[in-house]
């Protein structure tokens, strides 16, 4: 199994739900982020004084899923979040030891 | 059936007044919601508190003694609820200019609609010393502003008593027609009092002369705030005619909506645009702050100027408010909500416009008395301050500036987040 966890333009949050939903996976899980990268911050003006917004707001979405669906997620994800400007994010891909459904005790990939 | 009919003008006078003052009430709302709005939410329980306290405050002190110094009469009002109805009668009847005269009202009336100006004033100074300045100092400050100074120094204008009995302003050709320096640039100057002894807020201003924009946290309630004042002021002006009772005055309270009206507005434009110009972006604080500055000009002489030309003096207000903000800045006066140059430069500059549009007032009245309130607001407000400072402190703890007053004045976050409603 693996955790795809993919750092996005939020406003890009609903087409990659969509796309992924198309690929067959069952669930995500969104938290409103902040962070930087190469885009860096911006600069913006309160009563004529500049300040320096360091931090962006992004989406951070995590899928576990069977190692079959990894390819097409990234593929899926990457299109879908593309803006084809600077700050459309990362995908990370890690290793999943195990994965539990609470209501029933289910495990391994029938669990995600 | 003449006396019918004062008694009809009375109650009606009377009521317009109840009227006018409830809306005036409403302007402490519109200050609490501008600025909740324009400090951080850290401190937002804090200035919501400071708001309603100083309000309640006001009314107490003016109660207790503050009506009495500015108007004469007795202390705690005692005898305001007697009228003796057929000595009222004969003031009317036996006057000269009978129905068209001055207004008579009810004496209750009168207080009620002069203390929600006291209030207005004190409301101006929360702002200015906001998110830095301990609670409870800034309460007993409070009391003196609304009991003594703020009393004495209407006394000597809307009161008509001497300066200490040296001079009197009416008679220099003096004028403000509901209070641009007699409330505004009052509260201004105590504010200011009080900002040069509580100095700026942690890291608003960088070593190197930068300064830092500390974004308000609720630009909402900021705008709420101002359409509120902007309603309220309505009765701060319309009300100031003291009468509505006849054709003449029913005239004079329809221009002065009117200009009060047309001078917010052309403060708002003028401002939005001179930010615009300045900065290269429509500034929506600035805008609000043209608004009142707008207001606040008109207020010294509302029923005189032509509308064309309120409006030129509003716009002229919302001009000067955006380069007094910057100037402030520059200088290092930390004024969060900009209550300093809303109220104090643009209602000095209401003051020395008077002349222009009415002709019964002198430019050399209008500066002897804009000098004499500010001279005495700020002297006496910056040695109650400075003996607060001596005996309670006037600021909070650095810590507690960064953890934000509301934890170490109220005890409790206006937005509460992860707490456990189980327990």
């Amino acid at each position: 199994m693996k955790l795809v966890t993919a750092i996005i333009k939020p406003f890009k949050l609903d087409d990659v739900r969509e796309a992924l939903s198309e690929i067959g996976v069952q669930g995500v899980t969104v938290t409103e982020v902040k962070g930087f990268g190469r885009q860096k911050g911006h600069t913006e003006l309160y009563r004529g004084a500049e300040y320096v917004v360091d931090f962006l707001p992004k989406v951070k979405v995590e899928i576990a899923i069977g190692d079959n669906l990894l390819d097409q997620v990234i593929e899926s994800i990457t299109k879908a979040a593309n803006t084809g400007k600077i700050g459309d994010g990362k995908i990370f891909v890690t290793e999943l030891e195990q994965a539990i459904r609470i209501r029933t005790g289910e495990t391994g990939e029938e669990a995600v | 059936m003449e006396n019918n009919v004062f008694e009809l003008q009375y109650a009606i006078d009377t009521f317009y007044f109840l009227v006018m003052g409830a809306l005036v009430m409403w302007m402490a709302a519109g200050f609490a919601m501008l600025e909740s709005g324009l400090v951080r939410a850290k401190n937002t329980t804090e200035i919501l508190a400071k708001n309603m306290a100083l309000y309640a405050i006001a009314c107490i002190m003016y109660l207790v003694c503050g009506y009495a110094i500015m108007y004469g009469g007795s202390l705690f009002l005692s005898g305001i609820q007697d009228v003796d109805v057929p000595s009222v009668l004969s003031s009317f009847t036996t006057r000269e200019d009978g129905f068209a005269g001055g207004a008579i009202y009810s004496s209750a009336s009168d207080f009620f609609f002069q203390v929600v100006f006291v209030a207005t004033a004190m409301s101006i100074v929360s702002g200015a010393v906001a998110e830095r300045m301990k609670l409870w100092t800034f309460l007993v400050f409070a009391v003196f502003m609304t009991g003594f100074i703020y009393p004495l120094e209407g006394s000597w204008t809307w009161g008509g008593n001497a300066v200490f009995g040296m001079y009197s302003l009416g008679d220099l050709g003096f004028s403000d027609f509901a209070g641009s320096g007699i409330v505004h640039m009052a509260g201004a100057a105590a504010a200011l009092a009080g900002v040069l002894l509580l100095g700026a807020r942690k890291g608003k201003y960088g070593p190197n002369g930068e300064v830092r924009a500390f974004p308000g946290a609720n630009l909402p309630l900021a705008t709420l705030g101002t359409f509120i004042l902007w309603m309220g002021w309505f009765g701060f002006n319309g009300g100031s005619v003291l009468k509505l009772g006849d054709i003449a005055n029913a005239n004079s309270v329809a221009m002065v909506f009117l200009n009060t009206n047309t001078a917010a507005a052309g403060g708002a434009v003028a401002a939005l645009i001179t930010a615009r110009l300045m900065f290269g972006k429509a500034d929506l604080t600035m805008l609000l702050n043209g608004a009142l500055a707008g207001l606040v000009v008109i207020t010294a002489e509302p029923s005189t100027p032509s509308a064309l030309t309120a409006t030129l003096f509003g716009a002229m207000g919302g001009v000067l408010v955006v380069l007094s903000i910057i100037a402030l800045d520059k200088l290092r006066i930390d004024d969060p909500v900009g209550a300093i140059s809303v109220h104090g430069v643009c209602g000095l500059l209401g003051l020395l416009l008077v002349p222009v549009t009415n002709g019964d007032v002198s430019f050399s009245g209008q500066l002897i008395g804009a000098a004499t309130i500010f001279v005495w607001v700020f002297v006496a407000s910056l040695v109650v301050w400075g003996i607060l400072k001596a005996v309670m402190g006037l600021r909070v703890s650095e810590e507690e500036e960064y953890e934000g007053t509301d934890l170490s004045e109220c005890g409790m976050e206006a937005y509460p987040e992860f707490v456990n409603g189980k327990q």
